[in-house]
């Protein structure tokens, strides 16, 4: 497939598939929402929670803090989709397990990177997309090695 | 450990398959009458003391979801002490580990295990669909079983060279053994070439690298150790069991290459039975992908960590390899009724202590036989039960 086909078949969630704001995630959403990329780390030992919790699993610390990130990282591992589980995921489709720099992991789609140009290690940064007036996702496209720049918003 | 030993005195299921024509309570019974069936000086339902039914699905096809109090109703043991079990894909050897703590701790002596699972009288699309819109509302959306291990199979591959043909071989020995198993669902052998050519599923993961969606029961009785004598002069005892669990999400797995749940459950249950991987003379372990299987032969200690994949093509699972895996065809080709499916692989370990195995017979050494389911969100839990044929 090229390119150009799986950035048609990247994905537009169905509503009914959307991310809700949910009790302990609702700053994380809606900082994605601000297109910024920031996680809960625990205010004792210093480990990321994501998904956010009400305690930290390692020293059960219920105290924390939401800390912004670079959005920038490798892929760590990924799949590719190659039956649709649910109509509103065209497959082929991929799925990332992406590293950010500070150690915490995030899933989501790429945007821009056909399935068979995806290897684990690849440079990737986070985009911002708008789905409608209150919703907004985050992706991860291809980004140089060294890249310094601030993380950008898709059309 | 101060508990009251504890043996499996009889043990069956019926055929896995497509079973559209039995209701989940018709199967119940028929895995009930084939445990009572197998006891060799006879057994009396009545003696059955209290029951733990397990089933995963519950909620999905009507009333199972309270099997607690329709299960003995259906089978004849109105009256009894009887719990459901959910413990995600390993309910069934949950059942068989917590209806084992009834005995061990004296409170009951004689203890029903059954676990009943319908996977297919709803078609693949609503069940698939309901599932993509299960779950936690943000981290598990449109989530499907194959993604949850195509990811370790990935890094695998990246980490320790494992092959594709690696992968490939565990189907292609599951499908050998199950050929062999009058009670697996796909009683077919396939070559390598067959699993490397089938329909892609999930990268790198193709249709043959993932086990069927299969309707099925199993059962067991337990009865404590001294009391064995009554139903058989040859008793199979449990050695041993221990269940762990681990984060549930992807986002924060300590590593893709193994599963801590099955190594931690797998360490517990070796110290209680007071051996270690060595000791083990054949294993039913959790493949519902061929990954699933490396992952598990490493992470139970058979092999060292990364070497799962040379393990299998190169034959030392096979029926007569070194340590015999998944002789009763596993989950790729019996199938995983996912409440049944502990169970079922306890059945095998007995028949084969036993020497009741047929052309699947394994050669016995220590006398130890271990079983172990691993599942839930991201495999977040595991529980291994080691059974033994030596007096204990
Ligand atoms: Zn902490």
């Amino acid at each position: 497939m090229t390119t150009e086909q799986a950035t048609e078949t990247a994905q537009r969630p169905h509503p009914a598939l959307w991310g809700v704001l949910y009790r302990s995630s609702t700053p994380f959403w809606e900082a994605v929402r601000r297109h910024e990329l920031s996680l809960q780390r625990c205010a004792e030992c210093g480990r990321w929670l994501f998904p956010p919790r009400p305690m930290c699993p390692d020293c059960r610390c219920a105290e924390s803090e939401w800390v912004p990130v670079s959005g920038r990282g490798t892929v760590h591992s990924w799949v590719t989709y190659d039956e649709s589980p649910h109509p509103a995921f065209a497959a082929p489709y991929s799925v990332l397990l992406v590293e950010l720099e500070e150690g915490a992991r995030l899933v989501s789609n790429p945007v821009d990177i056909a399935p068979d140009e995806l290897e684990i290690g690849m440079p990737v940064r986070v985009v911002f997309r708008d789905e409608g007036d209150d919703f907004t996702v985050f992706l991860f496209e291809r980004a140089t090695p060294d890249a310094q720049e601030e993380p950008a918003s898709a059309q | 450990m101060a508990w009251n030993k504890v043996a499996v005195i009889g043990a069956g299921l019926l055929k896995f398959g497509e079973l559209f024509d039995k209701s989940y309570e018709q199967m119940a019974a028929e895995a009930f009458q084939a445990a009572i069936g197998s006891v060799d000086k006879g057994f009396d339902p009545a003696m059955v003391e209290a029951a733990f039914v397990s089933t995963q699905r519950g909620t999905l096809w009507g009333q199972e979801g309270i099997a607690g109090n329709t299960v003995p109703s259906a089978i004849g043991l109105a009256g009894i002490a009887c719990t459901r079990i959910e413990n995600a894909c390993p309910s069934g050897s949950d059942a068989f580990r917590v209806g084992a703590m009834a005995v061990a701790s004296g409170v009951h002596d004689v203890v029903l295990v059954i676990g009943v699972e319908k996977m297919r009288d709803k078609s693949s699309d609503e069940g698939l669909l309901a599932r993509a819109a299960s779950g936690h509302p943000v981290y598990t959306r449109g989530e499907s079983a194959p993604v949850l291990f195509a990811p370790f199979a990935t890094r695998h591959m990246h980490e320790f060279g494992t092959t594709r043909e690696m992968l490939a071989s565990v189907a292609v020995k599951n499908h050998y053994n199950g050929a062999r198993d009058p009670y697996a669902h796909f009683r077919n052998e396939i070559t390598i070439e067959d699993v490397l050519s089938a329909p892609p599923v999930c990268h790198p993961l193709g249709l043959l690298d993932c086990c069927p969606q299969t309707d099925g029961a199993a059962a067991a009785l337990l009865a404590p150790a001294d009391r064995a004598v009554e139903f058989t002069d040859r008793p199979v005892y449990i050695a041993g069991f221990g269940v762990a669990t681990d984060h549930p999400y992807l986002h924060e797995k300590a590593s893709f290459v193994g599963l801590p749940a099955t190594t931690a459950a797998s360490q517990r249950a070796y110290e209680m039975a007071g051996i270690g991987p060595g000791d083990i003379d054949m294993a039913e372990v959790h493949d519902c992908f061929t990954i699933t299987e490396i992952l598990d032969i490493e992470d139970l200690g058979f092999c060292e960590k990364g070497k799962g994949g040379v393990m299998s093509i190169e034959g030392d699972t096979a029926l007569s390899g070194r340590l015999p895996v998944n002789t009763s065809g596993g989950l790729l080709a019996k199938g995983h009724p996912i409440g049944a499916t502990g169970i079922a692989q306890l059945t095998e370990c007995w028949w084969q202590l036993r020497e009741d195995a047929g052309e699947r017979q394994v050669r016995l050494e220590q006398g130890f036989a271990l079983q172990h389911n691993v599942g839930g969100r991201g495999s977040g839990v595991s529980v291994v039960n080691i059974l033994t044929r030596n007096e204990r």
